[in-house]
């Protein structure tokens, strides 16, 4: 069974179409890798998936829900970490989850006794009093993914999770996800830049370069369809060795490709 | 129920927990009353007025209630940056919940800070007239409260980026607090100012203080509270449905 289904879907900001009839399913249970170079798509698609921006056009269904029609039951199967920070400086860890439990509507007996497990599994309970803003970045990531699955979602979406983070902390965070993923069947939807980590950590694969999902399937799939030895291979062949930039002019744009192309 | 009441303690532990900004906002009025009370103090006496701290302190009062309740609201324009309105946003709650509670939590701060400056007046040596109606001065300063704290809210909800706050300070909350009447009375003024002190809000609040506080006042009181019990709801309804627009 599918989790997760778009067909067609459009998001069109005035003019400029970021998402351009994009469609792929994630079934239940699954780790689902979503890549891209900057200013793909990523970002916007999860935001419509997950109830923050309306789309355009298109179907859209998240645990049999459509997020335009039914935005609160949505949200409940979700459990999102975002690109940036999104956490409270000025509340303690302890509150931060607090806080979640209680607009996420979990009973207070079932909410304490998850906030302790989950800041003991990312190894926070001991700093639970601490103010989030003498956090490091690491540690607001870890609080960040315990948060998103206080309210024991459906679906886990993570937006570049792992962003600015040392191996280390990339190590222990995605032992975590693993983990989340084959003990309680939580379908992990995320997006990386990191090639070696999607292809470690993900059964299925969808690459999206200018609004389109130009290929699917396993790491395996990818490099086969390609012709290439890695996935970092298979994904710079398909999406061009141009650089991206998320918000620039047109104009800019081209004169980026034209110097690159010059070397 | 629960949504609102979590909301509402989140505003009022960040406020007392910025030492830094509570006192802060208790050293303005404090210098408003001590310059301006006992600076003009004489000549007030002198005009025949009677007591000027005694007609300045519920103007403070209303001056403390509505800097702080406009920036309560305007905060949402930091919870944008700093990232954390996306978590409000994509809860299972309502948007109306989520403004009520920020509101509720907002009103809350400035009403307390309100009582605050109120205790400050009467160290000066301000003596309200009749203590049987500072039940009612406490009304009005929560119905105050919760009328800027929702325009701030509909404010935030429409700004980008914290650029535009400097301008609303200047051109919006100053104007405000100096064309209601509460560093002069309204009794006798230039027509052309009391015609424009007639459009301001705060005026309404101003006056309602004054009359609880002071027994003496230019509207009647119940004029007063309706101006701003229905201008709290039209600023409520606004601010609701700006708020929902908002995309995370």
């Amino acid at each position: 069974m599918n989790i997760i289904e778009v067909n067609d879907l459009v998001k069109k900001f005035g003019d400029f179409e970021a998402v351009k009839h994009a469609s792929f399913s994630v079934a239940q249970g699954e780790i689902f890798a979503f890549l891209g170079p900057n200013g793909a798509g990523k970002t916007t698609s999860i935001r419509i998936l997950t109830t923050m921006l309306k789309r355009t056009g298109g179907e859209v269904l998240v645990d049999g829900k459509d997020p335009a029609k039914d935005a609160d039951g949505v949200r409940r199967s979700c459990g999102i970490v975002f690109q940036d920070p999104s956490l409270d400086d000025e509340l303690t860890a302890w509150e931060n989850m607090e806080f979640h439990g209680v607009l996420f509507g979990v009973p207070k007996k079932i909410r304490r006794e998850r906030i302790e497990q989950l800041l003991n599994t990312v190894e926070l309970w001991d700093r639970k009093d601490d103010f989030v803003k003498n956090f490091s970045g690491g540690m607001k990531r870890r609080l960040e993914i315990a948060r998103g699955i206080l309210h024991h979602p459906k679906i886990l979406f993570l937006d570049e999770p792992t962003l600015g983070l040392d191996p280390q902390t990339r190590n222990h965070i995605w032992g975590y996800i693993k983990s989340l993923n084959e003990k309680e069947g939580i379908t992990v939807f995320f997006t990386t830049h990191y090639m070696d980590e999607a292809e470690r950590m993900s059964g299925r694969i969808a690459i999206i370069d200018h609004g389109l999902i130009i290929i699917q399937g396993t790491a395996r799939e990818l490099k086969e369809k390609t012709g290439t030895n890695s996935l970092e291979e298979a994904f710079l062949s398909l999406t061009g060795e141009t650089i991206r930039e998320e918000s620039v002019g047109s104009t800019d744009r081209m004169r980026l490709s034209k110097k690159w192309r010059r070397h | 129920m629960q949504a609102i009441y979590i909301l509402w303690l989140r505003q009022l532990k960040r406020y007392f927990r910025s030492k830094s900004r509570m006192i802060g906002s208790l050293g303005q009025p404090l210098l408003f009353l001590v310059a301006l009370g006992f600076g003009f103090g004489p000549i007030y006496q002198k005009a025949g007025g009677g007591n000027y701290l005694d007609f300045l302190a519920p103007g403070i009062i209303a001056m403390s209630v509505i800097f702080t309740s406009i920036f309560m609201g305007i905060e949402i324009i930091w919870d944008r940056k700093f990232g954390f309105l996306k978590e409000t946003l994509v809860a299972p709650v309502s948007r109306l919940t989520i403004m009520f509670g920020r509101t509720l939590g907002g009103a809350t701060v400035a009403t307390l800070q309100g009582c605050i400056v109120f205790v400050l007046t009467l160290l000066i040596g301000f003596r309200p007239a009749a203590w049987g109606h500072i039940f009612l001065a406490f009304v009005f300063v929560f119905l105050i409260a919760l009328l800027f704290t929702a325009l701030g809210t509909a404010i935030a909800s429409l700004l980008e980026d914290m650029q535009g706050f400097q301008l609303i300070m200047n051109f919006l909350v100053m104007p405000l607090f100096f064309l209601s009447g509460a560093l002069f009375p309204l009794q006798g003024l230039p027509k052309i100012l009391r015609a424009i002190s007639y459009f301001d809000p705060l005026s309404y609040g101003v006056d309602g203080l004054q009359g609880a506080l002071l027994g003496v006042s230019h509207f009647s009181l119940s004029f007063d509270f309706m101006v701003l019990a229905a201008l709290t709801i039209l600023l409520l309804s606004l601010g609701a449905y700006l708020f929902s627009r908002i995309e995370a």
